[in-house]
């Protein structure tokens, strides 16, 4: 996890991953933690993981290393939390998902569009008399370019999913804390 | 299987929790509790405040003295947000609470219902836990893990909401304690390989020094920590919530940290080699300027929580655990030393602050009574055996600088938040966990009228709480700071104060007011005499200061001995 590159006080993109039980307000629970240190959350998407009722937390954040070590260690303190990590760019592999709206008759007047579509590897996920809705997967400037070039043409609407990231790990982060809490578990019960 | 109501399910889960007294205040959407607390009296022993402030800060008292979760019971709405200054505050002091609030019907969630109020939403930054229990069902599960989540660990203050529908719901009993929750770790294990990089710092050190704090009371590690400085011959110092910790006389306890701390152990924060941090968290009022705190030292941090190493203070070794457990492994590791010369330098700087500041503070020949005399005759006429409990303002220095200590867990005062109103509360609840010491609670003219109303509770419970109120008719704290740093411009600081002791008489609670010197003896004397409440104003100087002082933001090497001095 470390990253020599990236000083302690450089702002930079941070991911952070949080695992947790499936319970309400866990989303409430996660981001007043970001909030009281005046921490702007730049995307946000939540999902299952591969572990079982485990769900997992994909975070944003612009910040410094020394607040983000904090901010994981205040969220990991939570009675929910499995755990959490941080990550830099280089250390996932990290997608978003945008999807498109234009006109249709804008499609149809010329191959413009078409091309965009080719050039940019997106594909069309949905063609009516009115509307074309077109899907793109990638980094967010990948999706952001798109979004420029179409726009000459006038995209009607526009949205973008937060981050989705992965480890370049084997596992799930979190499956050693399951491992080491069975264990203590086990002992307890002696 | 038996059917019972969820009130009687919370109730018999309480008492199977080991509780046996509760705080707390009547209202509409708790009534079904209530009502069957009225089945349970002589097993529940309920304390009725007059304010759900107070039931709070008296389940605290309660706690700090005895070690026990502290359990309140209020209504919804206004009841629920009336807990939450003292919810804050046992958050930030790692009180173990559990807390339960009324709510109305689940069907009625969400639609601004009468007293209706989000209360785990404005709980959920201040606890370790909030909760709404969705049904009585599950009422067992919710409170046998409030309690092992609010003692376990770092203990904290639990909440737990409690909708009408789930207290009259019926359900099958059946408790099962919590020892175990799979996302939940409440001591982290220790490295062994921290404890072997310390030890081998620890033992290379030529001026170690160490600071402990209230984790070295809530791990139950007194006895560790004294064997600690035995072998190793460290001078130890405390913060304000670690006081006690050691007895006050113990040759190498140097006295406290902080703002108001002694001169010796913050003058040598700034001198040591190796830095020995045990439960304590580095509060900025301990630090002061942290650009310029203990830059020279390497800083050895032991806590149970985390996210505590390095938050202020970066820590060359940060060791995870509970603290008794971590000494336990540690002190033999260490090797039996000596340091005569840098412990001795302590006491010359102690010294100094003795003559500048302690002696006239405490033994003035003539002129108004100071704060710091009444407190040090108390200490002195109760053999130093009182459970000392504090306000906040200059009472709240003063009573944690001049009280001595013989036992651990004998001082209670409100640290982190700075709570005033905390003190008669808290007093209350101290009595109560430990009726048969002393409870001697200091305070100031304006703190006092900020949870006077809990004068009620005690001609309620005839609850022995010796009130020392240092009455100097200011917020002599905030006028401190007036007269220092804002040219004597003292906005909205002089009080016009009650007949306090007319008050204490309307509430049937005996009382004297002290103004000479030649009379506090003997009214001390007579507030020890029984075990019955008692309300003893003292009259003190009223622009007085305490001293020493680092500015705040200032650096902890350089302290205010007098106006103008310093050292
Ligand atoms: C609830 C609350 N409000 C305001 C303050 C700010 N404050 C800190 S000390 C103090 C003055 C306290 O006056 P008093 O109770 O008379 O005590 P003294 O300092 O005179 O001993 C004030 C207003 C506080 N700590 N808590
Ligand atoms: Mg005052």
């Amino acid at each position: 996890m470390e990253d020599n590159n990236i000083k302690q006080d450089d702002v930079t993109l941070f991911t952070v991953t949080v695992y947790s039980e499936n319970q309400v307000g866990l989303l409430n629970q996660v981001s007043i933690i970001f909030t009281r240190r005046n921490l702007n959350i730049w995307s946000l998407s939540v999902s299952a993981s591969a572990i079982e009722g485990v769900h997992k937390f994909t975070i944003t954040t612009h910040t410094t290393r020394s607040q983000i070590e904090k901010v994981v260690k205040q969220i990991e303190k939570r009675i929910d939390v499995l755990r959490a990590f941080f990550y830099t760019n280089e250390e996932i592999i990290h997608q978003e998902i945008a999807l498109y709206k234009v006109e249709t008759e804008k499609l149809l007047e010329s191959d413009e569009i078409e091309d965009l579509i080719r050039k940019h590897n997106a594909r069309i996920l949905e063609i009516n008399k009115i509307f074309t809705v077109i899907e793109k997967t990638g980094h967010c400037e990948e999706t952001g370019a798109l979004f420029d070039d179409l726009n000459k043409y006038g995209v009607l609407q526009f949205v973008r999913s937060g981050r989705i990231a992965i480890t370049k790990d084997r596992t799930e982060h979190v499956s050693v804390f399951l491992e080491e809490q069975e264990v203590r578990r086990l002992k307890e019960k002696q | 299987m038996e059917k019972i109501t969820g009130s009687e399910a919370l109730i018999r889960s309480l008492l199977e929790e080991g509780v046996k007294t509760v705080f707390g205040y009547p209202g509409g959407q708790i009534m079904p509790v209530f009502d069957k607390l009225y089945d349970y009296k002589d097993k529940l022993r309920h304390i009725l405040v007059r304010h759900e402030q107070g039931a709070v800060h008296a389940a605290q008292g309660y706690a700090r003295v005895s070690g026990d979760v502290g359990v309140v019971l209020v209504t919804s709405g206004p009841g629920a947000t009336n807990v939450i200054t003292g919810v804050a505050d046992a958050m930030i002091d790692s009180t173990p609470l559990v807390v339960i609030t009324g709510q109305v019907p689940s069907p009625l969630l969400g639609t601004d219902a009468f007293q209706e109020t989000d209360v785990v939403g404005i709980t959920l930054p201040i606890t370790k836990w909030s909760y709404q229990i969705q049904s009585a069902d599950e009422i067992p599960w919710a409170i046998a893990r409030a309690f092992y989540i609010a003692r376990s660990g770092r203990p904290g203050p639990v909440v737990i909401d409690f909708p009408k529908n789930a207290q009259i719901g019926m359900m099958d009993f059946e408790y099962k304690k919590c020892d175990f929750i799979r996302s939940y770790r409440p001591v982290p294990p220790t490295d062994p390989h921290s404890l072997i990089q310390a030890a081998s710092l620890i033992n290379k050190a030529q001026k170690p020094f160490i600071i402990f704090g209230q984790g070295v009371i809530l791990s139950e590690a007194e006895e560790e920590l004294k064997n600690l400085l035995e072998k190793t011959g460290i001078p130890a110092a405390s913060t304000l919530l670690g006081l006690s910790a050691l007895p006050s006389g113990y040759s190498l306890y140097k006295g406290m940290v902080g703002m108001h701390g002694n001169l010796g152990p913050n003058k040598k924060t700034n001198e040591c080699d190796v830095l020995i941090a045990i439960g304590m968290r580095f509060d900025d009022r301990v630090t002061s300027d942290i650009h310029t705190y203990a830059k020279q030292a390497k800083v050895i941090h032991i806590d149970i929580d985390p996210s505590e190493i390095g938050k202020n203070v970066a820590a060359e070794i940060g060791i995870l655990g509970n603290a008794k457990d971590v000494l336990q492994k540690l002190n033999p590791m260490l090797e039996r030393r000596k340091f005569e010369e840098w412990s001795k330098e302590f006491d010359d700087l102690n010294e100094i602050e003795n003559k500048k500041v302690i002696i006239p503070e405490t033994q003035p020949q003539e002129g108004d009574l100071n704060m710091g005399e009444v407190v040090a005759k108390v200490s002195e006429l109760t053999n130093n055996e009182a459970i000392i409990v504090t306000d906040v303002g200059q009472n709240q220095m003063m009573a944690a600088r001049y009280s001595k200590f013989n036992k651990s867990r004998s001082f209670v005062s409100s640290g982190g938040l700075g709570t005033m109103g905390y003190g008669l509360p808290a007093a209350i609840g101290a009595k109560i966990g430990m009726p048969d010491r002393h409870v001697c609670f200091f305070t100031g003219d304006g703190g006092i009228q900020m949870s006077i109303q809990e004068l009620g509770t005690i001609l309620q419970e005839n609850t022995g709480v010796k009130i020392i109120i240092l009455n100097n008719s200011w917020l002599g704290m905030v006028r401190q700071w007036q007269e220092l740093f804002f040219d004597e411009r003292y906005s909205e600081t002089s009080m016009k104060n009650p007949d306090f002791i007319a008050l204490a008489a309307a509430y049937g609670i005996k009382g004297k007011k002290v103004d000479k010197r030649a009379d506090l003896e003997g009214a001390i004397k007579e507030m020890l005499s029984d075990n019955e409440p008692y309300l003893l104003e003292v009259n003190v100087i009223e622009k007085g200061m305490v001293f020493p002082m680092i500015p705040g933001g200032k650096c902890v090497s350089k302290m205010m001995l007098t106006t103008t001095e310093w050292h």
